[in-house]
């Protein structure tokens, strides 16, 4: 990507890596990408770090035919809106699967991939990908995700 | 207390590849047609505000508001380039409106100019993706086309849309574009073009997408008490509202609603005391074809989900009950990114002169509203127009 700094690459990095994001007390709600502040609450949040399960469905997918200069080696490949089952969405590569099986509403997990590689010998990037969960799994996330929903929201 | 605001004269380059034009030449040309329309010495002009997306990274050439005034021989007249992304000209013009509105200025140019084609393919997807948000979106492969296919997935998935009512807002949008002599592509197109073109991001194709255009735009402002110094026919800036949102989509309440839209266009409509049943036609963002389709129904004009019938029904041609970017809109007039807002503004103070040429003249017309949007939708303008 454009910026070749490794500071600017490096800054997120704990976030890109274990999927963090914020939570607020006061609302009990959680935030992707991470915030200083609870746009719903503002000034009366009380915002914490959380690491989010990883586990979700699939909110929407495109499948990226045309690639940006950094990512063209890679195309075609699959990006999803994830929704994680504690709430918020995350934008990012489906990949351990072939493009045409991917559905709304499938379910997914987060695993640790690369995501790029700079070009004359610059950083290579790695950070969060999802792919499917197979059936078995699936079930019990699904049954998870629905005794979740019925309980008081928690981090 | 605020001043009513006429556009009093304008000016636009043709959008398309200008090899032997660059940024500061665009400029020139859109910013004398105006002058001369007006009758005006430049040196008439009392402050400049233009739309331009990213002179850096298309160009190596930033601080490009002194560049122009430089290059039209105006210095010392101050000169500022705003940048919304897409929606670059949109927001210029409404810093131009609060300036004359404001009283702090009679006469103020404002343009928009973006060189977009020095640059190759790839590398104008990688700069036009920093218009999303670069640490969480771009950064993992999205793509400009790809965010709002993310949004045609969706909107498919939740209201049924086919591909082939999609193919229909480029069919009519080339259409259009075939009659104006300013626009990028001219050709017209049928549904089976669009359906058989290369995917770019599906469920979008190429023939879904705006192409990545040289050129420029713009319109002088005067207080409307003034504005018959300068024409015979000042059209009158009824509102103008701009809004915003989160750059990345992932945090929208629902990827179905540009919620910066719905927002501007509450405003706007408030400001000019008008309805959607006032509205004589339309400039819309269709940067892609499933961005026409949401600004209609986030503006008002249908329900969410229910664009769709007036395509099939044919009634956002010239002729229908609500023409649709009636110059071609960004798919076939071009999309020269910092200039597009601007331009909107141009077709819609054309029609309402009855000026429009080539067959796309719409009758009669006395209002009409011009819709710009930067990025996935984190800045919307609504801007309307009348005659009278």
């Amino acid at each position: 990507m454009g910026v070749s700094g490794v500071p600017r690459h490096w800054r997120s990095l704990r976030e890109r890596y274990r999927l963090l994001g914020t939570y607020c007390e006061n609302c009990k709600t959680s935030f992707f990408p991470p915030r200083k502040i609870c746009p719903k609450c503002r000034r009366k949040g009380r915002t914490r770090e959380v690491e989010f399960s990883g586990r979700g469905r699939v909110f929407s997918y495109t499948v990226i035919h045309v690639g940006s200069k950094t990512f063209e080696e890679y195309a075609p490949y699959v990006i999803g809106l994830i929704e994680l089952e504690e709430g918020p969405r995350v934008l990012s590569q489906i990949v351990d699967c072939k493009p045409e099986e991917v559905r709304i509403g499938m379910m997914v997990e987060a695993c640790f991939r690369k995501l790029f590689e700079q070009e004359d010998g610059g950083i290579i990037s790695y950070g969060f990908k999802f792919r499917p969960v197979d059936d078995s799994w699936a079930e019990y996330y699904s049954r998870l995700l629905s005794e979740k929903k019925a309980r008081p929201a928690q981090a | 207390m605020k001043r009513e605001v006429a556009i009093v004269a304008v000016g636009a380059t043709r959008f398309g590849e200008h090899w032997s034009k660059g940024l500061k030449d665009l400029a020139w040309e859109a910013g004398v047609q105006a002058v001369e329309e007006a009758g005006i010495s430049g040196r008439d002009i009392q402050y400049i505000v233009f739309g331009n997306m990213s002179g850096g990274m298309f160009e190596g050439q930033e601080h490009v508001g002194a560049l122009v005034a430089e290059f039209l021989g105006l210095n010392p007249v101050p000169a500022t380039r705003v940048e919304a992304a897409c929606a670059s000209g949109g927001v210029a013009f409404f810093q131009g409106y609060l300036a004359v509105a404001s009283g702090m200025y009679d006469l103020v140019a404002v343009g928009g100019v973006e060189k977009m084609t020095d640059v190759e393919p790839g590398q104008a997807t990688e700069i036009l993706s920093a218009a999303m948000n670069y640490e969480w979106e771009a950064y993992f492969g999205a793509t400009f086309p790809g965010v709002y296919a993310l949004m045609a997935t969706r909107y498919m998935h939740e209201y049924g849309l086919k591909p082939e009512t999609l193919a229909e807002v480029a069919v009519k949008n080339h259409y259009h574009g075939s009659m104006n002599p300013l626009a990028h592509f001219r050709n017209r197109i049928t549904v089976e073009d669009v359906l058989s073109s290369p995917v770019v991001a599906y469920p979008l194709r190429r023939n879904d997408c705006c192409p990545v255009s040289d050129g420029a735009a713009c319109v002088l402002l005067a207080p409307l008490e003034e504005a018959r110094k300068y024409t015979d026919t000042p059209i009158i800036v009824k509102a103008v509202s701009q809004a915003s949102d989160t750059l990345s989509l992932l945090e929208r309440r629902d990827i179905c609603t540009l919620d910066a839209t719905v927002n501007a266009a509450e405003k706007a409509f408030a400001m000019a005391k008008l309805t959607r049943s006032d509205i004589d036609l339309v400039e819309v963002h269709d940067c892609f074809t499933i961005a026409e389709i949401l600004a209609l129904e986030d503006l008002g004009f249908c329900a969410k989900g229910e664009a769709f019938k007036l395509y099939e029904e044919g009634e956002t041609y010239v002729g229908g009950r609500l023409p649709v970017n009636t110059d071609g809109g960004l798919k076939a007039g071009g999309h020269a990114v910092g200039a597009t807002g601007v331009k909107q503004i141009v077709e819609i103070v054309k029609q309402l002169r009855g000026e429009a040429e080539g067959g796309r003249q719409v009758g009669g017309a006395e209002v009409g509203l011009a819709h710009n949007v930067g990025g996935s939708g984190a800045t919307a303008v609504v801007t309307i127009l009348s005659r009278r």
